[in-house]
């Protein structure tokens, strides 16, 4: 449990997928201008996140590792190489699916999530969750910890960056350095604060 | 076709850079640029997965039902990073230790999703691949100059060999440890669109609010 605990304060704040990894930037740059629409977009990030890295992790453990055939009589058949397109496969899959379970039972949330159902399966953080999980051997319960506290992880981060953008547009920048320039760089300070955390441990 | 295979080849290096224009692929790009060697790795593999994608989806471009299209062009996709996976995993095994999870996030690299959904799903496939390997080339170019400034900063080598000798080594330069962290990646991002757009004004983004000065009565 212990354990647990420390993993998500870890996947939160000092291994936060979007600013020390610069996992998925490009919807974190394009879709933080308005607050509102950022914790719409980490909220589904976050819901598929929960879903996804477990869901891989279940494919990985019971299809592709090695000797995990073994109830199908393939005892020493290694499909690890397969990974890549299986994760990617269960990550568009599954966003289809919440896309139209959303829509048939929770149609307020799918209006307001509907936009960027579609985004997510291309956001990288979604399938750098799977692949860290994969890279780091967790099993069943730490892959559900680190889905949903790196989902989490992300949400704030993009809520953050929209809540500066906010206050950023009423200031004088130079020209050259209008809107992505001065944004990169706004990632970057936030970024260097949230090195800060790096020595927190539970 | 109005543009020509040369404009479609040279365009993305600085008129239409996928990073500093577009903002297509920053996501797997920044954190593998600490060293030159590693960035240069990428940027092939990148130029390699968009030109071949681009190629493949365009041939295909009239088979693929309107609906399921993203889950074609993904298949596509996953089946050539494996490709490169599997290559640098042979033949590189210490980078693609390094390169770790960014090379399977070549997959959702928007480089290759945007350039295969933009421009390869209503172009002939020779004109495609031209496009995706001009692509690659232009996010390979910003990579690699970000990566030249972060390693010779950084650690005063180029390509793993000294260039400025660190103290720690016995010579005069001290290094500047920031510049090997992830948030110096995006400060120089940032310091590069500068200068992009002060060398390309028409590349600069109009502002949301005028500041307006109000002369004394």
């Amino acid at each position: 449990m212990e354990q647990l605990v420390s993993l998500a304060v870890k996947a939160v704040f000092v291994e936060n997928l979007a600013l020390s990894f610069f996992l998925g930037m490009c919807t974190f740059i394009a879709v933080s201008k308005k607050i509102s629409t950022a914790i719409g977009l980490g909220i589904s990030v976050m819901i598929v996140q929960a879903i996804t890295v477990p869901a891989n992790n279940l494919i990985l453990t019971y299809l592709l590792a090695p000797g995990a055939l073994s109830w199908a009589g393939f005892s020493d058949v290694d499909l690890t190489f397969l990974g890549l397109i299986s994760y990617i496969g269960v990550i568009a899959a599954l966003v289809q699916i919440l896309e139209m379970v959303l829509d048939k039972y929770f149609p307020p949330l799918y209006n307001a999530l509907g936009v960027f159902l579609p985004l997510i399966t291309v956001n990288c953080a979604i399938l750098g969750g799977s692949l860290f999980m994969v890279e780091r051997d967790y099993n069943f319960p730490e892959a559900v910890t680190y889905g949903v506290s790196s989902g989490f992880g992300w949400a704030l981060a993009i809520t953050a960056m929209a809540g500066v953008r906010e206050k950023l547009k009423y200031s004088d920048i130079p020209e050259g350095l209008q809107g992505l320039g001065i944004t990169f760089i706004t990632a970057g300070l936030m970024a260097l604060a949230f090195m800060s955390f790096s020595g927190v441990k539970l | 076709m109005a543009q020509t295979k040369r404009s479609m080849l040279i365009d993305p290096l600085v008129d239409n850079n996928p990073i500093t224009l577009q903002v297509l692929g920053i996501c797997s790009a920044l954190a593998v640029t600490s060293s030159l060697q590693v960035s240069f790795v990428m940027a092939i593999a990148v130029t390699f997965v968009t030109a071949f994608s681009s190629m493949f989806i365009s041939m295909l471009r009239n088979h693929i039902p309107g609906a399921i299209r993203i889950i074609v062009q993904m298949v596509i996709i996953a089946s050539l990073v494996i490709l490169v996976d599997q290559v640098l995993k042979a033949y590189a095994y210490e980078i693609s230790k390094t390169l770790s999870v960014f090379v399977g996030l070549i997959i959702t690299n928007c480089i290759v999703m945007g350039r295969a959904e933009a421009f390869a799903m209503k172009n002939p496939p020779v004109a495609s691949f031209i496009d995706g390997i001009g692509n690659g080339l232009g996010y390979g170019l910003i990579l690699m100059l970000v990566g030249f400034i972060r390693e010779l900063f950084g650690s005063g080598s180029l390509f793993g060999l000294t260039v400025l000798p660190t103290i720690n080594n016995g010579g005069w330069y001290l290094p500047n440890g920031m510049l090997l962290l992830p948030p110096s990646a995006f400060f120089i991002i940032g310091l590069l669109i500068w200068a992009f757009r002060t060398w390309k004004p028409e590349q600069v983004e109009e502002r949301e609010y005028k500041i307006q000065t109000v002369e004394a009565h």
